[in-house]
């Protein structure tokens, strides 16, 4: 028995034997390769297939444009004459994204804060935990809470800041239902709260505690902690939550379209009714569009994704800048 | 600058593990005091309540009296942040503020005191560097980030900001275990100057470099892992080293254990 055991045992493949030379490839080896390039060159297929298609039905679009697709107050992409541009959407997309920035990164900023280093532990987790529920409520749960809840309740604010800051143009109210840029920069500001804090809240919990130390033995006090060590090593975190939450606002559809009462109208009283998103006129006028008033609108979702890549890069730009000050050096 | 600590009865504890059991001892000022032991018998955690750092550590707490010359640092109404800003600390590994550049690590303690006119601070940024040995390798880039540093340059670096707010004692963590032996010689030669203005006290795994830079030497030990550390003796160095009173420090020094 013991011989003929051995003498079952096949000899190994050729290649096998030459596993010293480091030209043997396991089959597993083999397969996972295979299978994450695959996946790597698939990725790149949609992306162009994505882009190429983008492009061809925008072309047409804006060469059938008989405006200027830039400047254009208009959205009429039907019949034999059509005249539409995106000058409103890009103004509306900007500014209610914009009035939402101002309003959640600093609040998301100090509920990091106050998760990573002042409230007590008990406190912490489960206050995290509310944050990231906020993340898994459905867009149309914010639009509809939006429409029955802020739009009548945010009359009273609006008429008091009309009292005191009319005066600017930015903060006039004519009165009326509060279905405006500034309400949906409010509601965006809430949605993308999760996000921004939750992103944050990981980077401060990552400062090592070599550099709070630091700080403290200098005789900082908490806040002097914060601001010495916590804040310079998070702001890239920050940039990069904050973008994320940026990338969420440009796109957001369901919400805006539940609030906003559109107008194609450029008005610099951001309280009033009116304006528009690229998201929102898209969702509103897509399933009414024929074959040229969907180019049109593709056309307006491929302005909208120039945008955020245009964002996302500018902030790359600016974490890049600031990485010889970065704590991943230390 | 240079005050005597006297420290009498302090414990302390990491919830309710009790990690240092009944501590009395003198630093003198204006001396270079040593701690050694093995592993884990509480020496850190010794040297970071003599500045209040024990208590940040979640759940850290401290019994006892520590006297920096007649003032009790653990009596009611003493401010840890005060405590702090007149006991420096230099840590194991060298942390500069990665964000700032060199001279604004060094301005840092200061910024956090009060308002200094632009060139005072300068004064005192010279003045702390050429203290710290790093003026002349420093001197042309001080508005470069203090992380692009050798690690010794970024150790002295450290010491520098500990010492520009003239701390009356300077605590020592450890500071040469993450260096090279060129650096630690730095480091060392400094300890010598600096005791000629401030009561420095440093813990060391590393017995020759308590027999060179210190005057006087203290020994903790533990009797088992999980057991309190103790302070079994503290002496002049040259007697620790040659004639200790007690048999467990000299097993220590002379490598029979730990």
């Amino acid at each position: 028995m013991n011989t003929s055991s051995t003498t079952d045992i096949p000899p190994l493949p050729p290649h096998d034997r030459s596993a010293v030379s480091g030209k043997a490839v396991r089959p597993g080896d083999r397969i996972f390769l295979g299978l994450s390039r695959g996946s790597g060159i698939a990725l790149l297929a949609i992306m162009a297939a994505i882009a190429v298609f983008l492009t061809y039905r925008s072309v047409l679009a804006i060469s059938g444009d008989k405006a200027n697709f830039f400047t254009t107050l208009d959205w009429n992409a039907t019949g034999t004459d059509p005249k539409f541009g995106i000058a409103v959407l890009a103004f509306g997309t900007l500014v209610s994204s914009l009035i939402a920035m101002l309003i959640a990164v600093p609040v998301a900023v100090g509920i990091a804060l106050f998760i990573s280093h002042y409230a007590p532990r008990k406190l912490s987790s489960p206050l995290g935990y509310v944050i990231d529920l906020l993340a898994a409520v459905p867009s149309i749960i914010y639009g509809l809470w939006g429409a029955l809840f802020l739009v009548p309740h945010l009359s009273g604010l609006y008429s008091w800041l009309d009292d005191y800051l009319g005066w600017t143009g930015i903060f006039s109210y004519s009165g009326g239902a509060a279905r405006s840029l500034f309400t949906v920069g409010i509601l965006l500001a809430i949605m993308i709260l999760p996000i921004v804090t939750s992103v944050s809240r990981e980077v401060f919990l990552q400062v090592p505690k070599m550099h709070e130390e630091a700080a403290l033995a200098l005789g900082a006090t908490r806040w002097e902690v914060i601001r010495m060590s916590v804040l310079p090593f998070g702001r890239s975190g920050i940039i990069s939550a904050s973008m994320l939450g940026l990338g969420r606002a440009l796109g957001e559809t369901m919400a805006v379209a539940t609030v906003l009462s559109p107008s194609f109208l450029i008005n610099t009283s951001l309280l009033d009714p009116g304006g528009g998103t690229f998201a929102q006129n898209i969702a509103s006028k897509f399933s009414e569009a024929d074959q040229f008033g969907q180019d049109a609108l593709i056309a307006s979702g491929l302005v909208l994704f120039v945008i955020t890549l245009l964002v996302n890069g500018a902030a790359r730009l600016i974490i890049a800048r600031r990485k010889e000050y970065s704590g991943a050096a230390a | 600058m240079a005050k005597r600590i006297d420290v009498s009865g302090l414990s302390a504890y990491y919830g309710s593990h009790k990690a240092i059991d009944d501590i009395s001892m003198t630093v003198e000022p204006r001396s270079v005091t040593a701690f050694i032991g093995p592993s884990g018998c509480g020496k850190s955690t010794f040297l970071r309540t003599l500045n209040r750092m024990h208590e940040v550590t979640p759940s850290g707490r401290v019994e006892g009296k520590v006297m920096l010359d007649d003032e009790n640092l653990y009596g009611s109404g003493v401010d840890p942040v005060a405590v702090r800003r007149t006991i420096g600390m230099v840590f194991q590994r060298p942390n500069p503020f990665p964000t700032m550049s060199i001279f604004d690590n060094v301005a840092a303690g200061l910024r956090l005191n009060g308002s200094y006119k632009k060139s005072e601070l300068k004064d005192i940024v010279e003045r702390s560097l050429k203290g710290a040995n790093l003026w002349n390798e420093v001197k042309d880039r001080l508005n470069k980030p203090g992380s692009g540093l050798s690690g010794g340059q970024q150790q002295r670096l450290c010491i520098a900001r500990a010492i520009a707010v003239e701390p009356q004692v300077l605590l020592m963590d450890e500071p040469c275990s993450a260096l090279d032996p060129i650096s630690t010689l730095a480091i060392e030669d400094l300890i010598g100057e600096l005791k000629e203005r401030f009561t420095i006290v440093i813990v060391t795994h590393n017995m020759q470099q308590a027999a060179r830079v210190s005057d006087r030497t203290a020994f903790f030990n533990l009797a088992a892992v999980g057991q309190p550390g103790k302070l079994i003796e503290i002496d002049e160095t040259e007697r620790i080293f040659s004639n200790p009173s007690v048999q467990a420090t000299e097993d220590y020094i002379s490598g029979r254990f730990g």
